[in-house]
């Protein structure tokens, strides 16, 4: 019903409002005190509250790092937990300033949502858990099967499209929050769940015996995970997009956040300018020239944020994979600070 | 002297007239102004706006369709009306249901049976006060975990399975020459009527009752029947079958859609009950000491004297129970079965981004089920009205 209350006061607003708020994010949020951040809140390695209600995950480390960023304190940040079918609705309505819930870029979503995605923080591709007992070894041998699957997400329209272009037929069971789903899953309702990998994972420890079941090898689409911005604030969009540059930039110069106030004396022009001793950088994207050593300095680097997160210091152990740096043959290319 | 008054009740009458054209007008005016001002901040976000996502290719499978549709080749409009179909038969069944449980429970609460009266007063009382979504979620995983799995499937008698995955029936599949038989039934239910109305006169013509009933019976069910055996019994039946991972063809009934129906009918039964036993208990006792002391029997009484006054009080909410009903299908959505709000204002929405079009048609629709909901009983309101002088 949240869903429904978010878009009816999507359409209020619209209704209403003489010009719903677009421009001059940054200085709603620096007047407000504090950003405020739409996370997955179910999704463990991504976004994921803690008992006493702290926000870990991913996604939830790269809210905290633009936070760091404008207030040289992560904790200033308000997390929304938002469902895939109403992240959208959230991010137009003005709910919150940044999206960052593991979703994908999609040409359709980047040019009809009236959002912007800033960059990639994330390569993925879907994948399907399934029961052992099933003694399937890959997704092709499931033809027939019932599949449990989450609603409003490119993954709903991947699976179709790729039983379909294998000539394979299956039952579809749709929910509306990946909770039910795999609760859905989990109980026999399906043979197989289906989402991106690094939620496969992530889910599959939540699993009543996580033992009992298998990711299967095949990645059948490609879900480019990226956080997003309202259209048309083109410098909150700059910002946000230097946040992950920034990170991929320190992991490249090997600036870490144990090492940041070291390297703050450092010799390497590179790495001077990102961490504000020389040039004004911070300063055109509205911020204090030491606005990366903040982001280092609280969080870390990208490759320290990953592997807490997700990767080998994590109970998901996903390996770096295409998130590697483009240097150690990944996808992952910070843009120079110049 | 007239004519003064006449002119100042018509300037007053004009004034109204006036006042209320004003109103309707400000309304639309308001109205206007939000549409405008709506498609104008949407240009302004970037936000697509329009209809015209209705004939676009869907891509998306949907577990229980009643009308031809596939991912590949079906548009938004088709996993539309997939979807408004799926909530109109949930919620048909829902109504009968919770009617048939209704009444049967509200009777039961009036019972001289002590035991009879505590059971059906102790289910009213604990199934209108746990929430409907609660209810709703006890079922379907009261329903997935009691079942056994795909390998350990109940195997029914008449062909079918019941797991996990839902009940398994077979499937009629009809040959040609089932279109007589179809004739046959309403021939016969029309034949019914006319004998029904037929006897009815002759009784308030003569006073004479005749027994038409096994007649009547032996037109709508006879009169098909032979002709069905006539036809050579065009129908077949459609067998499931067991495959590696699912049951295949047959009748598929959804445990979402068994759990969906089953709680709307359980949680409206109880108040359905409350307005039935209210309907009754609104009948004076002296009408039934009247009926008794002019010889009618306990269930005769019921049928004829009680039961059609009580109905007078019990349309009107009754109306509004099953149009809270039609509404609450709508949380079919936490269980994964296939309604409107959950294939429309849920996976068309995401896919499409155009909340504030897909929102204001699911609201229009709910808005014409309950109009008509409301209209149909409304009719039946008032021929049961009839009575009243």
């Amino acid at each position: 019903m949240k869903r429904i209350a978010t878009a009816l006061s999507l359409a209020l607003l619209l209704a209403f409002s003489a010009q719903a708020a677009r421009a001059q994010t940054l200085q709603t949020v620096k007047q407000r005190g504090q950003l405020i951040c739409g996370a997955n809140g179910t999704l463990a390695g991504f976004g994921l509250p803690d008992p006493q209600g702290n926000w870990t995950g991913f996604d939830v480390d790269f809210c905290r790092a633009i936070a760091a960023a404008i207030f040289n304190d992560p904790t200033k940040v308000k997390f929304v937990p938002l469902t895939a079918a109403n992240r959208f609705t959230a991010l137009q309505s003005g709910e919150i300033d940044v999206l960052a819930r593991n979703t994908t870029w999609t040409m359709s979503r980047d040019t009809t949502l009236g959002v912007d995605f800033a960059a990639v923080t994330f390569f993925d591709g879907q994948g399907f858990i399934v029961h052992k007992s099933l003694k399937v070894s890959s997704a092709l041998e499931l033809n027939g099967a019932s599949v449990c699957v989450q609603q409003g997400t490119t993954t709903e329209l991947n699976l179709a499209d790729y039983f379909r272009s294998h000539h394979m037929t299956l039952k579809t069971v749709t929910f509306a929050t990946a909770d039910e789903a795999v609760k859905a899953y989990d109980s026999g309702r399906c043979d197989s769940y289906t989402t991106d990998s690094s939620g496969l994972h992530g889910e599959r420890l939540r699993l009543t015996n996580p033992d009992d079941n298998i990711v299967l090898p095949e990645i059948i689409s490609k879900e480019p995970l990226s956080p997003s911005v309202r259209q048309g604030d083109d410098s909150w969009e700059d910002l946000v997009r230097w946040v992950h540059e920034a990170m991929l930039d320190a992991e490249e110069f090997g600036v870490t956040k144990s090492n940041v106030d070291e390297q703050l004396k450092s010799a390497n022009p590179e790495i001077r300018r990102l961490l504000g001793a020389e040039g004004q950088f911070g300063q055109s994207l509205g911020l204090t020239n030491d606005w990366a050593y903040r982001i280092i300095k609280h969080i870390g680097n990208y490759g320290e944020s990953f592997d807490r997160n997700v990767g080998e210091g994590s109970p998901l152990k996903i390996a770096r994979g295409l998130n590697a740096l483009w240097t150690k043959g990944g996808l992952q290319y910070g843009l120079p600070v110049r | 002297m007239n004519s003064a008054i006449n002119s100042v009740r018509h300037s007053r009458q004009a004034w109204r007239i006036g006042l209320q054209l004003l109103l309707v007008a400000v309304i639309g005016g308001l109205i206007y102004g939000a549409f405008v001002n709506a498609a104008d901040n949407l240009e302004r976000a970037h936000i697509a706006s329009g209809f015209h996502f209705w004939n676009n290719s869907a891509g998306f499978d949907i577990s229980q369709t009643l009308i031809p549709y596939s991912a590949s080749t079906s548009t938004f409009g088709r996993a539309f009306w997939v979807g408004l179909l799926n909530t109109l038969l949930a919620s048909a069944l829902g109504v009968v249901l919770a009617t048939l449980l209704g009444f049967t429970i509200g009777i039961a609460r009036l019972s001289r049976n002590w035991l009879v009266a505590r059971l059906a007063g102790g289910y009213v009382e604990l199934v209108r006060n746990i929430p409907l979504l609660l209810q709703l979620l006890f079922w379907y995983n009261a329903v997935l975990k009691s079942l056994p799995e795909l390998h350990d499937s109940i195997a029914l008698p008449i062909g079918g399975f019941l797991n996990n995955r839902g009940l398994f029936l077979p499937r009629p599949v009809f040959a040609s020459g089932i279109a007589a038989v179809g004739a046959a039934l309403l021939v016969g239910i029309v034949a019914a009527i006319v004998l029904h109305v037929w006897a009815r006169r002759r009784r308030e013509r003569t006073g004479a009752p005749t027994a038409v009933g096994w007649w009547m019976a032996a037109l709508i069910v006879g009169l098909p029947l032979a002709t069905f055996a006539l036809a050579g019994f065009p129908v077949a039946f459609e067998l499931p079958q067991m495959s590696r991972f699912n049951v295949i063809g047959g009748l598929e009934i959804l445990p979402e859609f068994a759990a969906l129906v089953v709680a709307l009918s359980v949680y409206t039964a109880a108040f359905i009950a409350e307005v039935v036993r209210a309907g009754i208990l609104a009948v004076p006792p002296g009408q039934s000491e009247a009926a008794q002391a002019l010889g009618l029997r306990s269930g005769t009484t019921l049928r004829l004297i009680v039961v059609p006054q009580a109905m007078r009080v019990i349309v009107p909410p009754l109306t509004s129970q099953y149009l809270n009903l039609i509404k609450n299908s709508s949380l079919a959505v936490a269980i994964g079965y296939p309604d409107l709000v959950q294939i429309f204002a849920g996976s068309v929405l995401n896919i499409t981004g155009q909340a504030v079009e897909v929102i204001a048609i699911t609201m229009a629709v709910y808005l014409t089920i309950s109009l008509v909901t409301s209209l149909l009983m409304n009719l039946y309101g008032r021929m049961t009205a009839v009575a009243e002088r």
